[in-house]
Protein backbone atom coordinates (compact mmCIF):
# COMPACT_ATOMS: atom_id res chain seq x y z
CA UNK A 1 0.00 0.00 0.00
CA UNK A 2 1.43 3.42 -1.15
CA UNK A 3 0.46 6.50 1.13
CA UNK A 4 -0.76 9.09 -1.25
CA UNK A 5 -1.50 12.51 -0.40
CA UNK A 6 -3.63 15.32 -1.89
CA UNK A 7 -3.70 18.97 -2.03
CA UNK A 8 -6.30 20.75 0.19
CA UNK A 9 -7.67 21.99 -3.76
CA UNK A 10 -9.12 18.40 -3.76
CA UNK A 11 -11.23 17.28 -0.89
CA UNK A 12 -13.82 20.15 -1.41
CA UNK A 13 -14.42 18.58 -5.26
CA UNK A 14 -15.40 14.97 -4.03
CA UNK A 15 -17.33 14.40 -0.91
CA UNK A 16 -15.65 11.90 1.17
CA UNK A 17 -12.26 12.10 -0.30
CA UNK A 18 -9.44 12.21 2.80
CA UNK A 19 -6.08 14.62 2.04
CA UNK A 20 -4.22 11.69 3.32
CA UNK A 21 -5.46 7.86 1.74
CA UNK A 22 -3.65 4.12 1.15
CA UNK A 23 -4.01 2.75 -1.92
CA UNK A 24 -2.91 -0.14 -3.57
CA UNK A 25 -1.02 0.59 -7.15
CA UNK A 26 1.64 0.16 -8.67
CA UNK A 27 2.05 3.10 -10.63
CA UNK A 28 1.00 6.78 -10.44
CA UNK A 29 -0.99 6.18 -13.34
CA UNK A 30 -2.53 3.23 -11.25
CA UNK A 31 -3.04 4.91 -8.23
CA UNK A 32 -4.80 8.19 -9.61
CA UNK A 33 -6.90 4.96 -11.40
CA UNK A 34 -7.92 3.95 -8.09
CA UNK A 35 -8.72 7.28 -6.61
CA UNK A 36 -10.73 7.85 -9.85
CA UNK A 37 -12.69 4.39 -8.92
CA UNK A 38 -14.15 5.89 -5.96
CA UNK A 39 -14.32 8.72 -6.75
CA UNK A 40 -15.31 9.53 -9.99
CA UNK A 41 -14.11 12.19 -12.14
CA UNK A 42 -10.77 12.60 -10.41
CA UNK A 43 -8.87 11.78 -12.73
CA UNK A 44 -9.70 14.56 -14.92
CA UNK A 45 -8.68 17.08 -12.46
CA UNK A 46 -5.18 15.52 -12.12
CA UNK A 47 -4.60 14.50 -15.83
CA UNK A 48 -5.60 16.09 -19.31
CA UNK A 49 -5.51 14.27 -22.17
CA UNK A 50 -2.37 12.47 -23.40
CA UNK A 51 -2.93 11.21 -20.26
CA UNK A 52 -0.04 13.23 -19.09
CA UNK A 53 -0.33 15.42 -15.39
CA UNK A 54 -1.60 18.78 -15.66
CA UNK A 55 0.86 21.52 -16.45
CA UNK A 56 0.54 22.75 -12.22
CA UNK A 57 -0.16 19.44 -10.92
CA UNK A 58 3.27 17.76 -9.66
CA UNK A 59 4.01 14.36 -8.51
CA UNK A 60 6.65 13.27 -6.29
CA UNK A 61 7.29 9.44 -4.95
CA UNK A 62 9.41 9.11 -2.21
CA UNK A 63 10.72 12.78 -2.52
CA UNK A 64 11.74 12.29 -6.76
CA UNK A 65 9.50 14.01 -8.76
CA UNK A 66 7.53 11.44 -11.01
CA UNK A 67 4.92 11.13 -13.83
CA UNK A 68 2.11 8.95 -14.74
CA UNK A 69 4.44 5.93 -15.62
CA UNK A 70 6.62 6.38 -12.65
CA UNK A 71 6.24 2.86 -10.18
CA UNK A 72 4.81 2.67 -7.04
CA UNK A 73 6.87 0.04 -4.15
CA UNK A 74 5.01 -1.17 -1.31
CA UNK A 75 5.36 1.60 1.39
CA UNK A 76 6.20 4.40 -1.20
CA UNK A 77 4.87 8.00 -0.01
CA UNK A 78 3.49 9.66 -2.90
CA UNK A 79 2.56 13.43 -2.79
CA UNK A 80 0.51 15.21 -5.36
CA UNK A 81 1.20 18.87 -5.06
CA UNK A 82 -0.43 21.58 -7.12
CA UNK A 83 1.95 24.53 -8.04
CA UNK A 84 2.46 27.49 -5.93
CA UNK A 85 0.71 29.86 -8.33
CA UNK A 86 -2.42 32.37 -8.31
CA UNK A 87 -3.25 35.72 -6.83
CA UNK B 1 -43.28 35.27 -3.54
CA UNK B 2 -41.15 35.70 -6.89
CA UNK B 3 -37.48 36.45 -6.13
CA UNK B 4 -34.73 37.80 -8.24
CA UNK B 5 -31.11 35.96 -8.39
CA UNK B 6 -28.20 37.65 -10.30
CA UNK B 7 -25.74 35.54 -11.07
CA UNK B 8 -22.09 37.30 -10.78
CA UNK B 9 -19.38 35.34 -12.14
CA UNK B 10 -15.92 36.24 -11.05
CA UNK B 11 -12.51 35.57 -11.06
CA UNK B 12 -12.78 34.20 -7.56
CA UNK B 13 -15.89 32.14 -7.84
CA UNK B 14 -20.08 32.28 -8.49
CA UNK B 15 -21.65 34.74 -6.21
CA UNK B 16 -25.54 35.29 -5.81
CA UNK B 17 -27.33 38.45 -4.63
CA UNK B 18 -31.27 38.14 -4.10
CA UNK B 19 -33.86 40.50 -3.51
CA UNK B 20 -37.53 40.46 -3.87
CA UNK B 21 -39.32 41.95 -7.21
CA UNK B 22 -38.96 45.54 -5.78
CA UNK B 23 -35.01 45.34 -6.41
CA UNK B 24 -34.50 47.48 -3.36
CA UNK B 25 -32.88 45.34 -0.55
CA UNK B 26 -30.50 42.99 -1.60
CA UNK B 27 -28.24 40.50 -0.09
CA UNK B 28 -25.48 38.41 -1.40
CA UNK B 29 -24.19 34.34 -1.02
CA UNK B 30 -21.30 32.97 -2.53
CA UNK B 31 -18.45 32.44 -3.23
CA UNK B 32 -19.35 29.61 -4.53
CA UNK B 33 -17.40 26.89 -7.16
CA UNK B 34 -15.00 26.83 -4.78
CA UNK B 35 -13.36 30.01 -5.60
CA UNK B 36 -12.36 28.99 -9.15
CA UNK B 37 -12.59 31.42 -12.27
CA UNK B 38 -16.17 31.73 -13.15
CA UNK B 39 -16.15 33.08 -16.83
CA UNK B 40 -20.15 32.48 -16.99
CA UNK B 41 -22.77 31.20 -15.39
CA UNK B 42 -26.30 31.05 -16.05
CA UNK B 43 -29.87 29.93 -14.93
CA UNK B 44 -31.83 27.06 -16.49
CA UNK B 45 -35.49 28.49 -16.17
CA UNK B 46 -37.21 25.26 -17.00
CA UNK B 47 -34.84 23.30 -14.46
CA UNK B 48 -34.21 25.73 -12.10
CA UNK B 49 -30.47 25.11 -12.24
CA UNK B 50 -27.74 27.48 -12.19
CA UNK B 51 -24.20 26.49 -14.47
CA UNK B 52 -21.25 28.11 -13.87
CA UNK B 53 -18.25 27.86 -16.65
CA UNK B 54 -15.00 27.66 -14.55
CA UNK B 55 -11.54 26.74 -15.52
CA UNK B 56 -8.80 26.38 -12.75
CA UNK B 57 -5.04 26.49 -13.52
CA UNK B 58 -4.60 23.62 -11.19
CA UNK B 59 -7.22 21.45 -12.00
CA UNK B 60 -8.42 22.38 -15.56
CA UNK B 61 -11.81 23.34 -17.05
CA UNK B 62 -15.44 22.09 -15.99
CA UNK B 63 -19.10 23.49 -15.33
CA UNK B 64 -20.65 23.53 -11.74
CA UNK B 65 -24.14 22.76 -11.30
CA UNK B 66 -26.48 23.83 -8.43
CA UNK B 67 -30.18 22.23 -8.46
CA UNK B 68 -31.35 24.30 -5.63
CA UNK B 69 -30.23 27.91 -6.38
CA UNK B 70 -26.60 27.62 -4.63
CA UNK B 71 -26.80 25.40 -1.54
CA UNK B 72 -24.90 22.48 -3.20
CA UNK B 73 -22.85 22.69 -6.41
CA UNK B 74 -21.46 19.71 -8.56
CA UNK B 75 -18.76 19.73 -10.96
CA UNK B 76 -18.27 17.38 -14.24
CA UNK B 77 -15.81 18.11 -17.18
CA UNK B 78 -16.93 14.40 -18.59
CA UNK B 79 -16.54 14.55 -22.19
CA UNK B 80 -15.03 17.95 -22.45
CA UNK B 81 -12.59 17.34 -24.24
CA UNK B 82 -11.37 16.99 -28.31
CA UNK B 83 -9.10 13.84 -27.01
CA UNK B 84 -5.58 13.52 -26.78
CA UNK B 85 -5.08 14.30 -30.28
CA UNK B 86 -7.27 16.90 -30.82
CA UNK B 87 -7.49 20.65 -29.59
CA UNK B 88 -6.48 21.61 -26.08
CA UNK B 89 -9.56 22.76 -24.46
CA UNK B 90 -8.37 25.44 -21.81
CA UNK B 91 -11.51 26.69 -20.40
CA UNK B 92 -15.33 27.03 -21.12
CA UNK B 93 -16.35 30.42 -22.64
CA UNK B 94 -19.69 30.46 -22.64
CA UNK B 95 -23.05 28.89 -21.61
CA UNK B 96 -26.72 28.55 -23.18
CA UNK B 97 -29.41 26.30 -21.54
CA UNK B 98 -32.38 26.42 -23.62
CA UNK B 99 -34.39 23.86 -24.77
CA UNK B 100 -33.17 21.17 -22.43
CA UNK B 101 -29.64 20.99 -23.02
CA UNK B 102 -26.94 23.00 -22.57
CA UNK B 103 -24.36 24.33 -24.74
CA UNK B 104 -20.72 24.63 -23.92
CA UNK B 105 -18.69 27.61 -26.30
CA UNK B 106 -14.67 26.59 -25.70
CA UNK B 107 -11.77 27.57 -26.42
CA UNK B 108 -9.90 26.20 -28.59
CA UNK B 109 -12.65 27.09 -30.82
CA UNK B 110 -15.67 23.85 -30.04
CA UNK B 111 -19.06 23.23 -29.17
CA UNK B 112 -20.34 20.99 -26.52
CA UNK B 113 -24.00 20.04 -25.54
CA UNK B 114 -25.17 18.25 -22.90
CA UNK B 115 -28.54 16.44 -22.46
CA UNK B 116 -28.23 15.24 -18.51
CA UNK B 117 -27.81 18.65 -16.80
CA UNK B 118 -24.03 19.40 -17.26
CA UNK B 119 -23.14 15.96 -16.23
CA UNK B 120 -21.87 14.69 -19.41
CA UNK B 121 -20.98 16.24 -22.39
CA UNK B 122 -20.70 15.89 -25.92
CA UNK B 123 -18.47 17.20 -28.57
CA UNK B 124 -21.10 18.83 -31.43
CA UNK B 125 -18.78 20.62 -33.75
CA UNK B 126 -15.29 22.45 -34.15
CA UNK B 127 -17.03 24.32 -37.41
CA UNK B 128 -14.68 22.69 -39.58
CA UNK B 129 -14.77 23.88 -42.89
CA UNK B 130 -15.88 27.23 -42.18
CA UNK B 131 -13.90 30.47 -43.40
CA UNK B 132 -11.03 31.11 -40.56
CA UNK B 133 -11.31 27.46 -39.27
CA UNK B 134 -7.86 26.83 -40.80
CA UNK B 135 -6.25 29.89 -38.79
CA UNK B 136 -8.88 30.25 -35.48
CA UNK B 137 -6.63 28.28 -33.31
CA UNK B 138 -3.44 29.40 -34.07
CA UNK B 139 -2.11 31.04 -31.32
CA UNK B 140 0.47 33.00 -33.80
CA UNK B 141 -2.70 34.44 -35.04
CA UNK B 142 -4.31 35.45 -32.36
CA UNK B 143 -3.41 37.11 -29.05
CA UNK B 144 -3.35 35.53 -26.01
CA UNK B 145 -6.50 34.91 -24.50
CA UNK B 146 -8.25 35.95 -27.78
CA UNK B 147 -9.60 32.34 -28.64
CA UNK B 148 -12.36 30.60 -27.95
CA UNK B 149 -16.36 30.23 -28.71
CA UNK B 150 -17.75 32.49 -25.83
CA UNK B 151 -20.96 33.26 -27.53
CA UNK B 152 -23.78 31.48 -28.04
CA UNK B 153 -27.31 32.62 -28.24
CA UNK B 154 -30.62 30.31 -28.54
CA UNK B 155 -33.47 30.79 -31.10
CA UNK B 156 -35.94 30.99 -28.44
CA UNK B 157 -38.62 28.84 -30.59
CA UNK B 158 -36.49 26.99 -32.73
CA UNK B 159 -34.31 24.07 -30.84
CA UNK B 160 -32.60 23.56 -33.90
CA UNK B 161 -31.72 26.95 -34.76
CA UNK B 162 -28.98 29.13 -32.94
CA UNK B 163 -25.88 31.37 -33.71
CA UNK B 164 -22.02 30.98 -32.09
CA UNK B 165 -19.47 33.63 -32.36
CA UNK B 166 -15.92 32.76 -32.57
CA UNK B 167 -13.78 35.26 -31.01
CA UNK B 168 -12.18 37.45 -34.35
CA UNK B 169 -13.92 35.55 -36.74
CA UNK B 170 -17.38 36.25 -36.61
CA UNK B 171 -20.91 34.81 -36.21
CA UNK B 172 -21.94 31.99 -37.21
CA UNK B 173 -25.52 30.64 -37.61
CA UNK B 174 -26.98 26.58 -37.66
CA UNK B 175 -30.41 26.17 -38.50
CA UNK B 176 -30.38 22.21 -38.39
CA UNK B 177 -29.12 21.72 -34.53
CA UNK B 178 -25.06 22.04 -35.66
CA UNK B 179 -24.92 19.87 -38.86
CA UNK B 180 -24.43 22.69 -40.77
CA UNK B 181 -23.27 26.32 -40.13
CA UNK B 182 -23.22 29.99 -42.10
CA UNK B 183 -21.50 33.00 -41.45
CA UNK B 184 -23.82 36.50 -40.73
CA UNK B 185 -21.70 38.93 -40.94
CA UNK B 186 -22.15 40.87 -43.91
CA UNK B 187 -21.99 44.45 -43.29
CA UNK B 188 -20.02 44.70 -40.31
CA UNK B 189 -16.93 46.58 -40.32
CA UNK B 190 -13.48 45.65 -39.44
CA UNK B 191 -10.18 48.08 -38.95
CA UNK B 192 -7.64 46.05 -39.99
CA UNK B 193 -7.59 43.49 -43.33
CA UNK B 194 -9.76 40.58 -43.84
CA UNK B 195 -8.23 37.30 -46.00
CA UNK B 196 -12.22 36.64 -47.04
CA UNK B 197 -14.98 39.25 -46.62
CA UNK B 198 -17.07 36.49 -44.85
CA UNK B 199 -15.06 37.09 -42.18
CA UNK B 200 -12.56 38.14 -39.56
CA UNK B 201 -14.85 40.36 -37.64
CA UNK B 202 -14.41 41.27 -33.98
CA UNK B 203 -17.98 40.52 -32.53
CA UNK B 204 -17.99 41.11 -29.19
CA UNK B 205 -21.73 40.29 -28.01
CA UNK B 206 -24.58 39.13 -29.86
CA UNK B 207 -28.12 39.39 -28.41
CA UNK B 208 -31.79 38.92 -29.98
CA UNK B 209 -34.67 41.53 -29.86
CA UNK B 210 -38.35 40.35 -28.11
CA UNK B 211 -39.52 40.24 -31.84
CA UNK B 212 -36.83 36.96 -32.12
CA UNK B 213 -36.26 38.56 -35.95
CA UNK B 214 -33.83 41.45 -34.71
CA UNK B 215 -30.47 41.13 -33.77
CA UNK B 216 -28.11 43.70 -32.13
CA UNK B 217 -24.50 43.65 -31.63
CA UNK B 218 -21.73 45.36 -29.76
CA UNK B 219 -18.87 44.48 -32.08
CA UNK B 220 -14.76 46.13 -31.44
CA UNK B 221 -15.60 48.18 -34.36
CA UNK B 222 -18.85 49.44 -34.05
CA UNK B 223 -22.50 48.91 -33.00
CA UNK B 224 -25.03 47.20 -34.98
CA UNK B 225 -28.52 46.24 -35.74
CA UNK B 226 -29.49 43.38 -38.14
CA UNK B 227 -33.60 43.31 -38.69
CA UNK B 228 -33.37 40.24 -40.79
CA UNK B 229 -31.83 37.94 -38.09
CA UNK B 230 -28.18 38.46 -39.42
CA UNK B 231 -28.20 38.15 -42.74
CA UNK B 232 -27.22 41.71 -42.78
CA UNK B 233 -25.78 44.39 -40.52
CA UNK B 234 -26.30 48.16 -40.37
CA UNK B 235 -23.94 49.86 -37.77
CA UNK B 236 -25.60 52.18 -35.25
CA UNK B 237 -22.61 53.73 -33.46
CA UNK B 238 -23.38 57.36 -34.08
CA UNK B 239 -24.19 59.62 -31.06
CA UNK B 240 -22.02 56.80 -28.92
CA UNK B 241 -18.77 58.13 -27.18
CA UNK B 242 -16.84 55.57 -28.26
CA UNK B 243 -17.03 52.58 -31.01
CA UNK B 244 -15.70 50.49 -28.66
CA UNK B 245 -17.27 47.68 -25.37
CA UNK B 246 -17.80 44.54 -24.23
CA UNK B 247 -21.61 44.20 -23.28
CA UNK B 248 -24.66 44.68 -24.93
CA UNK B 249 -28.26 43.60 -23.53
CA UNK B 250 -31.62 44.09 -25.40
CA UNK B 251 -34.71 45.19 -23.62
CA UNK B 252 -36.80 41.96 -23.06
CA UNK B 253 -40.08 43.92 -24.30
CA UNK B 254 -39.56 46.51 -26.86
CA UNK B 255 -37.31 45.72 -29.99
CA UNK B 256 -36.10 48.78 -30.49
CA UNK B 257 -34.89 49.37 -27.02
CA UNK B 258 -31.17 48.04 -26.77
CA UNK B 259 -28.45 48.69 -24.30
CA UNK B 260 -24.67 49.28 -24.72
CA UNK B 261 -21.75 50.24 -22.10
CA UNK B 262 -18.79 51.91 -24.42
CA UNK B 263 -15.17 51.58 -23.49
CA UNK B 264 -12.26 53.42 -24.49
CA UNK B 265 -10.65 51.44 -27.46
CA UNK B 266 -7.04 51.42 -26.07
CA UNK B 267 -5.43 49.13 -23.72
CA UNK B 268 -7.07 50.46 -20.64
CA UNK B 269 -10.78 49.17 -21.99
CA UNK B 270 -12.66 51.26 -18.87
CA UNK B 271 -15.75 53.66 -19.24
CA UNK B 272 -14.67 57.30 -20.76
CA UNK B 273 -13.41 59.67 -18.66
CA UNK B 274 -13.69 58.17 -15.18
CA UNK B 275 -17.24 58.51 -15.85
CA UNK B 276 -19.63 55.58 -15.54
CA UNK B 277 -23.00 55.05 -17.63
CA UNK B 278 -24.48 52.59 -19.86
CA UNK B 279 -26.04 53.63 -23.15
CA UNK B 280 -29.73 52.85 -24.05
CA UNK B 281 -31.37 53.70 -27.95
CA UNK B 282 -35.40 53.62 -27.55
CA UNK B 283 -35.37 53.90 -31.43
CA UNK B 284 -33.49 50.89 -32.63
CA UNK B 285 -30.14 52.91 -33.17
CA UNK B 286 -31.38 56.25 -34.18
CA UNK B 287 -30.40 57.99 -31.28
CA UNK B 288 -28.84 57.20 -28.03
CA UNK B 289 -28.85 58.34 -24.25
CA UNK B 290 -26.63 58.54 -21.62
CA UNK B 291 -27.94 56.80 -18.49
CA UNK B 292 -25.78 57.46 -15.16
CA UNK B 293 -27.97 58.70 -12.42
CA UNK B 294 -26.28 57.02 -9.53
CA UNK B 295 -23.13 55.89 -11.06
CA UNK B 296 -19.86 56.89 -10.33
CA UNK B 297 -19.16 60.05 -12.04
CA UNK B 298 -15.26 60.49 -11.22
CA UNK B 299 -12.31 58.48 -11.08
CA UNK B 300 -14.34 55.51 -11.90
CA UNK B 301 -12.28 53.13 -14.37
CA UNK B 302 -13.95 50.50 -14.45
CA UNK B 303 -14.78 47.91 -16.92
CA UNK B 304 -17.56 45.56 -18.27
CA UNK B 305 -16.89 42.19 -20.19
CA UNK B 306 -18.96 40.73 -22.83
CA UNK B 307 -21.53 39.27 -20.72
CA UNK B 308 -21.44 41.68 -18.19
CA UNK B 309 -24.36 43.40 -18.36
CA UNK B 310 -28.18 41.69 -17.89
CA UNK B 311 -31.94 42.19 -17.65
CA UNK B 312 -34.25 40.57 -15.06
CA UNK B 313 -37.45 41.09 -18.16
CA UNK B 314 -39.74 41.48 -15.96
CA UNK B 315 -42.85 43.58 -16.98
CA UNK B 316 -40.43 46.82 -15.97
CA UNK B 317 -36.87 45.51 -16.60
CA UNK B 318 -34.63 45.46 -14.30
CA UNK B 319 -30.54 46.08 -15.47
CA UNK B 320 -27.73 44.86 -13.84
CA UNK B 321 -24.06 45.21 -14.54
CA UNK B 322 -21.18 43.50 -13.39
CA UNK B 323 -17.27 45.56 -13.12
CA UNK B 324 -14.02 44.04 -13.97
CA UNK B 325 -13.43 46.20 -10.08
CA UNK B 326 -16.17 44.05 -8.56
CA UNK B 327 -18.83 45.99 -8.19
CA UNK B 328 -22.71 45.08 -9.25
CA UNK B 329 -24.69 47.86 -9.94
CA UNK B 330 -28.91 47.32 -11.17
CA UNK B 331 -31.40 49.37 -11.82
CA UNK B 332 -35.46 49.33 -11.48
CA UNK B 333 -36.35 51.56 -13.74
CA UNK B 334 -35.31 50.17 -17.76
CA UNK B 335 -31.57 51.72 -17.00
CA UNK B 336 -32.66 55.31 -15.78
CA UNK B 337 -31.45 55.48 -12.26
CA UNK B 338 -28.73 52.63 -10.92
CA UNK B 339 -27.93 51.58 -7.34
CA UNK B 340 -24.46 49.47 -6.46
CA UNK B 341 -25.69 46.15 -4.46
CA UNK B 342 -22.61 44.96 -4.46
CA UNK B 343 -19.23 46.39 -4.17
CA UNK B 344 -16.08 44.41 -3.36
CA UNK B 345 -16.60 41.15 -5.01
CA UNK B 346 -14.03 39.72 -7.36
CA UNK B 347 -13.10 41.07 -10.29
CA UNK B 348 -17.07 39.88 -12.34
CA UNK B 349 -16.96 38.35 -15.44
CA UNK B 350 -20.36 37.28 -16.48
CA UNK B 351 -24.00 38.60 -15.05
CA UNK B 352 -27.26 36.87 -15.70
CA UNK B 353 -30.65 37.08 -13.87
CA UNK B 354 -33.01 34.46 -13.23
CA UNK B 355 -36.71 35.41 -11.75
CA UNK B 356 -37.60 32.48 -9.46
CA UNK B 357 -40.52 31.95 -7.53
Amino acid sequence: MAAVHLPPTLPPLFPGLPRQLEVEATSVDDAIERLNENWPGLRDRLCEPGPVLRPHINVFVDRERAALDTAIGAGSRVDVIAAISGG
Amino acid sequence: MARVIVLAGTRKGCFLLESDVDRREWSVRGPFCEGWPVYHAVHDAETDTIYAAAASEWHGAGVWRSADRGETWELSSEGLTYGADGLKLSKISGLNAAHGRVLAGAEGVGLFESRDGARTWTLMTTLDGQPGRGDWNDPSKQPPGHLGLPGLLAHPDDPDRFWAVVQGYGIFETTDDGASWAPRNRGLRAEWPLDDPEVGYCVHKLVMAPDKTRLYQQNHCGVHRSDDAGQSWTEITEGLPSDFGFAAVAHPHDRDSFYVIPLDAGHGRTMPDGRAAVWRTRDAGASWQRLDRGLPERDAYIGVLREGLATDGLDVPGMYFGTSTGQVFASADEGDSWTEIAGYLPGVASIEVAVVD
